[in-house]
């Protein structure tokens, strides 16, 4: 499509700025002679001549350019301070027709989202990266970047950036162009109209690159903060070049959009039994095993387990878990972590739903399993009414203290010591658990006993435990 | 007005122009200007056109930062109302 002979206003932009709160429609909200404006007006102008507009994605950082969505005609997703990367590589990998660029400055790149632009640029995700290097953060006024130059003034280096104390100033394009993968690296400025439009031509390459599906393309523009360089426009464009330049030179320092083909991804799959086979759950068995009957007081089960570290806590949740997942159960397993880790109990909650599950934490749990005293005390409090507690009584003394729900005393310690091994009570609990609910078979849980441990005693071994559990809990009701 | 203009021209919207004299400076022919005697609703003096002598290089579309200010009618152009 051949241009008209004149240049307005680009396609790239929305007509008006609707989505920019107050009266004022027409205008960005940029201060003046702000390089972001003409870049914008770059990039606006590339989308409405390679006809992209309804398949290129803008992804807007956190700075100035926060409210780049306000003005592009195109799709728009704004994300959190350094994560445009991050959010560009899960856009383009879901969706491979997108044109997906992402728009960022110095501090949202370089600082916080130094380590999401390295390992994107490392993958070569199929994405345009469009770099704003002012120097300076600009939207929360002028505080020191990694990229202000060796003695600049700015609200947080008032003497200027010393090297000693502050570091030097980050040449992100040199430093991405030691990675493997990327595609296009380039580094303009916008300090006078030649200048400007070979920043136009970088621009325009890379969204070709990524349009084609050649992979990363970094444009780094070196681009005027007349306001937090405390300077008119015109002598903004002086100091880029006379003082910005001499730090960061310009130049494309990787072009190898010639040589590049169109990156071809495997297909994502999703393959359970390969998952099931990494988690060592039913040997990669499709078929879930026969439901059982179950009293709807133990239906959908929300459960809490707790005691020490090292009784087992957490084996016994994901062994509930993975057994539930066998019968075609949803399931949730959420280990507690924080400081009581480390203080020396643990906790676990296990969700187990004919539906689907939100929260995986049992709030309020329907089954407490208590294997310590503090546990009980802990855990009782928000069992919910008409639950159920089964409660190791080896090393609880005292009664649950709740007498609205049904509580079941099982020796579980006890019961693992006689079968000569401690460590086997998670198994015990698990059988108890089996026994109250219901909502196991002995036998289903023995099947799953090979794919769980690996040495035929221990298989053995945790036989025995599930069925002393079980059998313990069933002579109760007896 | 349509038939005495003289291609190319630039058209400065002034109500969009934030003053920063960036295309007066990149404008090659010097046919613009900052109007000291103008101030537009936001409170800036605007650049304004001379009237004569553009050479339609496009420097000021492309080193004004506001999207819409500016406007280059280049040397051809066919106006919607003759075509």
């Amino acid at each position: 499509m051949a241009r008209p002979a004149v240049l307005r206003k680009p396609l790239g932009f929305v007509g008006r700025y609707e989505h920019k709160p107050g009266a004022e429609k027409n205008r960005t909200h940029y201060c003046p002679g702000c390089g972001h404006g003409i870049l914008h007006k770059l990039i606006a102008e590339a989308l409405e001549d390679f006809e992209i507009t309804d398949r290129a994605i803008m992804i807007s950082p956190v700075g100035c350019s926060v409210f780049a969505y306000y003005y592009f005609n195109a799709g728009n997703l704004q994300v959190p301070h350094g994560r445009a990367p991050a959010v560009a590589t899960a856009v383009s990998r879901a969706n491979p027709h997108a044109v997906v660029m992402s728009y960022q400055g110095d501090g949202d790149l370089a600082a916080i989202g130094g380590n999401h632009i390295v390992q994107a640029a490392n993958r070569g995700e199929n994405i345009a990266v469009f770099f704003v290097n002012n120097a300076i953060y600009g939207m929360t006024g002028g505080q020191m970047a990694p990229t202000t130059i060796e003695g600049m003034k700015t609200t947080t280096t008032p003497y200027g950036r010393n090297p000693l104390t502050d570091g030097y100033p980050m040449k992100i394009s040199e430093l991405l162009d030691s990675l493997h993968a990327p595609v296009f690296i380039a580094r303009t400025s916008l300090h006078d109209p030649a200048n400007i439009r070979k920043t136009r031509a970088a621009v325009r390459k890379a969204i070709q690159y990524t349009i084609e599906k050649k992979g990363f393309s970094l444009v780094e523009v070196l681009s005027m903060c007349p306001s937090n360089w405390k300077m008119d426009a015109v002598s903004s464009q002086e100091w880029i070049r006379d003082v910005l330049i001499p730090v960061f030179p310009l130049g494309t320092l990787r072009d190898r959009g010639s040589e590049a083909v169109e990156m071809k991804r495997p297909v994502p799959t999703f393959d359970p039994a390969k998952v099931r086979e990494v988690l060592g759950v039913g040997g990669g068995k499709q078929k879930a095993l026969a439901r059982r009957r179950v009293d709807p007081k133990y239906a959908d089960p929300s459960i809490r387990i707790a005691g020490f570290g090292g009784q087992g806590i957490l084996s016994a949740g994901t062994a509930i878990a993975n057994v539930g997942l066998e019968y075609g159960y949803n399931v949730s397993w959420l280990p507690s972590y924080g400081p009581e880790m480390r203080g020396g109990t643990a906790n676990c909650s296990v969700k187990i739903r004919e539906g689907s599950i939100g929260e995986p934490e049992a709030t309020q749990p329907t089954v407490v399993i208590a294997m310590n005293r503090p546990s009980m005390e802990k855990f009782e409090q928000i069992l919910k009414p008409g639950g159920t507690l089964i409660y190791n009584s080896t090393l609880i003394e005292v009664e649950p203290g709740r007498k609205d729900v049904e509580t079941w005393a099982v020796p579980i310690t006890g019961i693992a010591d006689g079968l000569g091994n401690t460590k086997v009570q998670s198994m015990v609990a698990v059988g108890a658990f089996a026994g109250v609910t219901g909502l196991f078979g002995l036998d289903d849980i023995k099947g799953l006993l090979p794919a769980m441990f690996e040495s035929e005693a221990m298989v053995l071994l945790n036989e025995k435990a599930v069925e002393a559990g079980y059998d313990y809990v069933t002579g109760m009701r007896r | 007005m349509g038939e005495d203009r003289r291609y190319p021209f630039c058209e400065i919207d002034q109500e969009e122009c934030k003053g920063c004299g960036l295309c007066v400076a990149s404008c090659p022919a010097k046919v613009l200007e900052i109007d000291q005697g103008k101030l537009n609703s936001k409170g800036f003096h605007p650049s304004s056109y001379k009237g004569q002598g553009c050479l339609g290089c496009g420097n000021c579309f492309y080193t004004c930062p506001e999207p819409g200010a500016v406007t280059v009618y280049l040397k051809g152009y066919v106006p919607e109302e003759v075509k």
